[in-house]
């Protein structure tokens, strides 16, 4: 049984999201704060240095952390009002326990452990080790996330742990294995100012990474020329020198149409690509094998624009290429990383100043959280669990035989397909809310409801815990100490604020108390605080590419964050990679991968006409369980709305402001229009942080890349129509 | 007190925030009938004196950039004062620290002038009449005072114009 215990509506009331404007006790009278700490904000993977203000164990306020280097004091409003999450009034305070007819009610942990335990053991029992699942979140530091990782292998003694980085991620971490046989940002955003032209992909930086526009205006300054892929005019895209603007699902098309105009006019490096890359005549001949006029009339983008594109980045010595979900949440997402290095190593433009290329990680730590423990086929450093070597280094840190480590298990959407399919009965979450981001919500939500056992960890009451059978109240990002790993792969040290508020406890104590239960004590007893697990995390990366061995605490505070891989203590960390061009790929090479282009998973037709893509605001994160709570984003942006150009709001006899009916094959949302010229006239937005009725993945598709498993958020095809209110 | 303005979204996604560009000769202050709003010797126009206030909202009306706001909670007109209380202990004033863009910056108008492309000026003139102001705005090149018209400042952004649709 887990389905909400009583109605939605009487749990949000309960439960929230309820916005908090003021800090605890209000700002008339507010108290002088006792100490300042320096840590990150919790938001998206910029991880800017922030300072907050405490008193008497709350947050009260912040300051600007100046000294830090990469955002310098610069914050979004995200950042600017993080503070106001801590004393939140809906903060769990206590465990809880699913009754019927009556909600969610105190007990005791004792009552909390004992159930979960009794549970897990009684499912896998019954069902198999693999029948219960965890779920686990890239929000969590270093340290829990190499915990969780083997918590899931060694105490739940599951294959089936995978987290909501396979919503982010994977396409990006994928396509940078397949090219350098190595997963992050190839430089530093140093790099960004000194690059004389900027092709960003499918990422909307002004509202999802603010800081990184920074660096683009100080290049912009210089010289330098911007090219923006989008469908959508963005806040980056509106001043932009050249403005693609795709049609959603279509991205590797016009990434091969730039290919071909860098080989027809003569802008590749033939020197570079001999001396140090290998596949180049394949995806060469791929490239030629489209012409213009083709990739033009499947991705809606002009000729002259395309060939514009390639002779702007042809032409330029310094280059900097950065692509994010837009492209990457497609059935072709890995193809559209490869496709945007393919650019990159055509032209050489890559291990030296102002020659770069990076992805830009969503979510707080989405670099590191992949790269140490709760991805379903990763070990830390970045290993592979399929690999018998790197499974015999991994048993010899953790003093484990082979057989007590699970081999791969199945990704994210897939384990939501398992339960709502009855293979998986179990389910263990923390930090990640999957009703609201997995596609398709009304499949999850059904799925959910088939679980024997749900118990989930958080510090406010999300909307997938709503069908928990125990809710454990966790830690936030500010009462726990810990490191995370930034977009640009610098290790940062995250500093404990604040204590847990009333009996809630820390993440990683709960995990602990779970594996010490579970009767796995052995591998978990001697880790004595957050340290000593980044310490056995530092030995477990050791000779992976994510290699953490040199990074201690102690540097990180020192040096301001340090850059892996940094394999000794005496090693500086590598802020730029492939100065060297010696990549870590089998043959040493950057490997070019050839892309044919493939037809999204929905093509629209007479039923389903419109595109619909999803994606973020600037004021909200993810599923938004923290910025729904926050009362000055929430003003920013209180629900969700459809972006329609006026030809196609004109077409349906819809105006700006009127409430509208979105439906695909999956289900509907009605929403306000917002009628603007800023997006093209074949495709509708709706961005996705809210739940239920308001939800953008009531209609997204479950189609997935076949290589990274993500979902295919940014194309659903669907049909409109002018509504008179809003859903009842 | 900063606030953001949404150009003209229909057209658009460009914003604006407005801070007080610290008139030399400030209009809120000259209209104010309580003479509530002083300037400092520094030459920052601050937020009305609270015992003075009459909350008559004059200022709101007079001020050619749209930056004092009534507070009818407290009675009275609030606006930015460049924090004071920050940048009177050697601090920038919070907008400008955390600004993400840079399109906030404080400092003087060479460091801005050396820094970005364009020109910093702070002469506007509306309807005829020339406000000089202590805060500086980038124009393009070559330009050495703004002819305030807010139609001229919206750029019409429609894809409509550069999107093929036949495919």
């Amino acid at each position: 049984m887990a389905n909400p215990p009583v109605a939605v509506e009487l749990l949000n009331e309960q439960f929230g999201p309820h916005p908090a404007h003021v800090p605890p006790g209000g700002w008339v009278g507010r108290a002088q704060p006792e100490k300042i700490i320096k840590t990150h904000c919790c938001f998206c993977g910029m991880q800017c240095g922030i300072q907050l203000k405490v008193s008497k164990n709350q947050v009260i306020g912040f300051e600007p952390w100046e000294e830090f280097p990469f955002n310098r004091g610069k914050l979004c409003p995200k950042g600017v009002k993080r503070y106001l999450q801590g004393g939140h009034p809906d903060r769990l305070l206590t465990p809880m326990k699913r009754v019927e007819g009556q909600g969610f009610v105190p007990i005791s942990w004792e009552e909390a452990f004992e159930t979960t335990v009794r549970e897990i053991k009684r499912i896998q029992a019954q069902y198999g080790p693999d029948s219960f699942a965890m779920l686990s979140g890239v929000s969590l530091t270093n340290e829990k996330s190499y915990l969780i990782g083997k918590f899931a292998r060694l105490a739940l003694k599951t294959a089936n742990l995978d987290y909501n980085g396979r919503l982010c991620m994977v396409s990006a971490g994928a396509g940078n294995k397949k090219a350098f046989g190595l997963d992050r940002a190839s430089n530093s955003w140093d790099d960004i100012v000194h690059a004389e032209v900027i092709l960003l992909a499918g990422t909307n930086v002004a509202e999802c990474s603010p800081i990184t526009t920074d660096y683009i205006w100080r290049a912009r300054d210089r010289g330098a020329k911007l090219i923006v892929i989008d469908p959508r005019v963005t806040p980056i895209a509106r001043t932009c020198d050249l403005h693609l603007p795709v049609k959603p699902g279509t991205d590797s098309a016009l990434l091969l149409g730039i290919l071909r105009v860098l080989i027809e006019e003569g802008f590749t490096n033939e020197a570079f690509i001999a001396e140090h890359t290998s596949g180049w005549e394949d995806t060469k001949a791929a490239a030629l094998a489209m012409s213009l006029e083709e990739v033009s009339r499947i991705s809606g983008v002009r000729v002259e624009d395309i060939q514009k594109a390639g002779r702007m980045w042809g032409e330029a010595k310094t280059s900097f290429l950065m692509h994010a979900r837009g492209i990457e949440h497609s059935t072709k997402g890995v193809d559209n990383v490869v496709s945007c290095i393919n650019l990159v190593l055509a032209t050489g433009r890559i291990g030296k100043k102002g020659c770069g290329y990076g992805t830009i990680t969503g979510q707080g730590n989405g670099q590191g959280g992949r790269e140490h423990g709760h991805k379903c086929d990763q070990l830390p450093g970045n290993r592979d669990i399929s690999n018998p070597d790197h499974r015999a280094y991994i048993c010899s840190v953790w003093g484990c035989t082979d057989e007590e480590l699970p081999g791969k298990g199945h990704t994210a959407p897939e384990i939501m397909e398992m339960i709502h399919a009855g293979e998986i009965k179990g389910l263990l979450s923390i930090c990640f809310n999957p009703l609201v981001s997995l596609p398709d919500s009304n499949f999850t939500a059904e799925a959910l409801g088939k679980l024997e056992h749900y118990t989930a960890i958080d510090f406010f009451l999300n909307e997938t815990a709503y069908h928990a059978d125990v809710v454990m109240a966790g830690s936030l990002h500010e009462e726990e100490e810990g490191t995370s790993t930034s977009a640009e792969g610098r290790v940062i040290k995250i500093n404990k604020v604040v204590d847990p508020p009333g009996e809630a406890r820390t993440d990683t104590s709960i995990i602990l108390e779970l594996a010490k239960r579970l009767g796995a004590g052995k591998f978990f007893d001697h880790f004595t605080d957050s340290e000593s697990i980044f310490n056995e995390l530092r030995v477990a990366s050791k000779g992976g590419t994510a290699d953490y061995f040199g990074i201690t605490y102690q540097r990180i505070v020192d040096e301001m964050g340090v850059f892996w891989p940094c394999p000794e203590e005496g090693h500086p960390g590598t802020p730029r990679l492939w100065e060297d061009y010696k990549f870590k790929t089998n043959d040493g090479k950057a490997h070019f991968n050839a892309v044919t282009y493939r037809p999204p998973a929905e093509e629209v037709d007479d039923e389903y006409p419109i595109v619909l893509t999803t994606g973020r605001v600037v004021s909200h994160y993810l599923s938004g369980t923290q910025t729904r709570r926050i009362g000055g984003l929430v003003d920013l942006c209180p629900d969700p709305y459809v972006e329609i150009h006026p030809t196609l709001a004109e077409k349906y006899g819809i105006v700006n402001d009127q409430w509208m009916r979105v439906e695909s094959r999956r289900g509907h949302v009605v929403l306000k229009a917002k009628v603007v010229s800023t997006i093209r006239p074949d495709t509708v937005f709706i961005p996705y942080h809210w739940p239920g009725k308001k939800a953008a993945n009531n209609l997204t598709n479950r189609a997935y890349d076949p290589v990274s498993g993500i979902p295919e958020f940014k194309r659903a095809c669907v049909r409109i129509a002018p509504a008179s209110g809003p859903e009842q | 007190m900063i606030h953001l303005e949404q150009v003209q979204r229909a057209d658009t996604v460009q914003t604006t925030p407005i801070v007080c560009m610290h008139c030399e000769d400030p209009a809120c202050a000259a209209v104010c009938p309580a003479d509530a709003i002083k300037k400092t010797p520094d030459g920052v126009v601050q937020s009305s004196l609270k015992p003075r206030c009459i909350g008559c909202t004059n200022c709101v009306y007079a001020c050619p950039f749209g930056v004092p706001k009534y507070d009818a909670q407290i009675d009275q007109m609030m606006k930015c004062d460049m924090c004071y209380d920050r940048t009177s202990v050697g601090l920038k004033p919070m907008c400008a620290t955390v600004c993400p863009s840079g399109a906030l910056f404080f400092g003087t108008p060479e460091e801005l002038a050396a820094e970005r492309s364009g020109t910093p000026i702070n002469e506007f003139i509306f309807g005829g009449k020339k406000v000089r102001t202590k805060v500086y705005l980038m124009v393009p090149a070559g330009t050495r005072a703004l002819t305030v018209s807010t139609g001229a400042l919206v750029r019409k952004s429609d894809l409509k114009q550069v999107v093929r649709q036949d495919g």
